[in-house]
């Protein structure tokens, strides 16, 4: 079995609440590190080599450290719980089951970072998460790790809860800032940064749910400890969603590094394909990272095997690799349609685009459209190019990283699965009711096509 | 969209506006407006939606302008802005529980409750709609009532017919 420094405790009854979660050593991570220096604590986060697990897998240690530490400014920790990425859910699951573990993480990261208000910023679907963070959070007060003077320590620290409104782009770390304003959630144009100007104008950290609550056992064990699990600059665990057409879809804490292959067809894991289906293809990383073919999925180009690790996922760059992203790992049976599934994502990125910028508010309308004409039979041939050449001009081109997540489905199910789209085109009336299958999407790939593309 | 209406007058409960008092103490002094999606959300859960009267009473109660209010409340998809069934079924649309039936799903749901997407049946019970991914992907098809959001997963055709029947004998 592998490790597990999250979901250790998991099946424990009664987890979710201060004194069974307290039982099993929880909190242990607050005494020590109100004993340590601030300094001290970002400097274990930095060892542990924690990247950041909301998307972008920015080291969080790094990115504590930029935080501005202006004389007489308040400084603000935001955790973003607005967990919407298509294919993720493990934000939900640890909130639901293991809430303390979150509480605990926001009051190291808090004490590391000198912010004595702190908010979680949940998105508002998750009402009854809230009641729960709530419910954890009066306990923790209760038992003086909250408040004022936490422990003696000297060191005070508010904690709410704030629920967001139902927006997708509400986890763009500047538009939930927007968002926890009380305006509209439009990202902001960047630089200042968060860590200079976020929260009201001052010093802001936002780190996913995750990442905070990987900062107990980073303190409890010690950052090096941490960065000994995984595999090379992926260290620790990581909470993979996974989901789709899998015999056991849920969350799985896995080391970084497992093969792919081994995650989705192992007992331990997912089980394989559900209902003896073949599998066609994975989003490895949340539906806005490259789609590949079960061949690619399962192999590198040069036909060793991928492991779930930042940097074996993206091996290969777009042209046969994908990314790691959020860790919403979404599997393909042979009897599902690419450009269907396509076209359902265009649409959530145009439904989810907060209109600020045209090439995102057009652009993402419009493969929409033209996707579902392909899907539905009324597609051209020169529709194919034109959905490539759209997203290029989105791509890059928008203030917040939307433009680019909603373009790079679209590019790679063309790059991937060019074929299926003609088949939409030469059999408009077949493809109403058949899907174009398995095809040649995971044959074994030749040695000899390695790509030098990175 | 949002439209001004005639106006109607609204009234808060005396709870509502406790409610009001305790969230807005959560934020640094003068910047009460952070306030406004949690006291939409609670003005919702009173009212089941949100009305121009009600809207402008918001504003009123955190000192800024009724724009400010509409603005949000029109951006953000869990407000409505018109009148719905007492039971909204929002069912997750997007790709994963797409993959596992959520389509045929709301076929179901539309010809079981004899209503179009949006729509509200006849007797004011029920409204349904699709709505983006609602992070539950492993477990679907899903589906959300308000204003609790309770949440109900791994579903199929019995179990929602099930789920229909019982909240109609509330």
């Amino acid at each position: 079995m592998a490790r597990k420094l999250l979901l250790e405790h998991i099946n424990v009854p009664g987890i979710n609440t201060f004194d069974v979660y307290r039982q099993k050593g929880g909190y242990r991570a607050v005494e020590k590190a109100l004993k340590m220096t601030p300094d001290e604590v970002v400097e274990e986060v930095k060892k542990s080599g924690l990247r950041g697990r909301g998307g972008a897998g920015f080291p969080t240690g790094m990115k504590w450290s930029f935080l501005a530490k202006p004389e007489g400014v308040p400084r603000y920790l935001v955790c973003n719980a607005d967990e919407s990425e298509p294919g993720t859910f493990k934000d939900r699951y640890l909130m639901t089951y293991i809430p303390h573990a979150l509480i605990e993480g926001m009051i190291v990261s808090s004490f590391a970072l000198g912010a004595k208000t702190s908010y979680i910023y949940v998105r508002g679907e998750m009402m009854p998460q809230i009641r729960i963070l709530e419910r954890a959070i009066a306990e923790a007060k209760n038992a003086g790790f909250l408040g004022k003077n936490i422990l003696g320590s000297g060191y005070d620290l508010e904690l709410y809860v704030q629920p967001g409104g139902g927006a997708y782009i509400c986890g763009e770390e500047t538009a939930l800032l927007e968002s926890l304003e009380g305006k509209r959630g439009n990202p902001r144009i960047k630089p200042p940064f968060p860590a200079i100007a976020g929260l009201y104008g001052c010093p802001t950290v936002v780190n996913n749910v995750e990442s905070i609550a990987a900062t107990v056992p980073i303190i409890n064990d010690g950052g090096e400890e941490y960065a000994k699990i995984g595999i090379g600059r992926s260290t620790g665990t990581k909470l993979i969603s996974a989901s789709g057409n899998l015999v056991r879809p849920g969350v799985y804490e896995i080391e970084l590094g497992l093969p792919v292959e081994e995650f989705i067809y192992s007992d331990e894991y997912c089980g394989g394909i559900a209902n003896g289906k073949r599998l066609k293809a994975t989003v490895a990383g949340g539906s806005s990272v490259p789609v590949l073919p079960a061949n690619l999925t399962l192999k590198l180009a040069n036909g060793d095997p991928r492991l779930m690790s930042y940097e074996s996922l993206s091996e290969g760059g777009f042209a046969t690799g994908t990314m790691m992203g959020s860790g919403g790992f979404i599997a393909f049976d042979e009897d599902q349609c690419i450009v269907r599934n396509t076209w359902n994502f265009a649409r959530f990125y145009h439904h989810e685009s907060c209109g600020q910028c045209s090439p995102c508010r057009e652009g993402t309308g419009w493969m929409e459209k033209v996707l579902h004409r392909l899907e539905y039979g009324h597609g051209k041939m020169s529709d194919i190019d034109l959905l490539v050449d759209v997203s290029k001009k989105i791509e890059g081109n928008t203030i917040c990283p939307l433009g680019d997540a909603a373009a790079w489905p679209v590019a790679s199910a063309i790059r991937h699965f060019r074929d299926e789209f003609e088949w939409h085109v030469k059999e408009p009336v077949k493809c109403l009711d058949t899907n174009y299958g398995l095809a040649n999407y995971a044959n074994p790939i030749a040695k000899a096509e390695v790509t030098t593309e990175n | 969209m949002l439209r001004v209406e005639e106006q109607q007058p609204v009234d808060f409960s005396s709870a509502l506006l406790a409610k009001f008092d305790e969230i807005v103490k959560r934020y640094p002094e003068g910047k009460q407006k952070s306030a406004l999606l949690p006291i939409l959300h609670e003005v919702q859960a009173e009212q089941g939606w949100l009305s121009t009267s009600a809207m402008n009473r918001v504003a009123d109660y955190l000192d800024i302008q009724d724009i400010e209010v509409y603005e949000v409340a029109s951006f953000y998809t869990m407000y409505f802005l018109k009148p719905q069934g007492k039971y909204m079924l929002e069912v997750c649309r997007t790709g994963p529980c797409c993959l596992v039936g959520a389509e045929k799903l709301m076929n179901h749901i539309e010809q079981k409750l004899g209503v179009k997407e949006g729509e509200v049946t006849p007797d004011g019970l029920f409204s349904w709609r699709g709505v983006e991914c609602l992070a539950a992907c492993g477990y679907g098809p899903v589906l959300q009532i308000g204003p609790e959001y309770t949440f109900y997963e791994n579903l199929n055709e019995q179990k929602v017919d099930d789920l229909i029947e019982d909240l109609r004998k509330k």
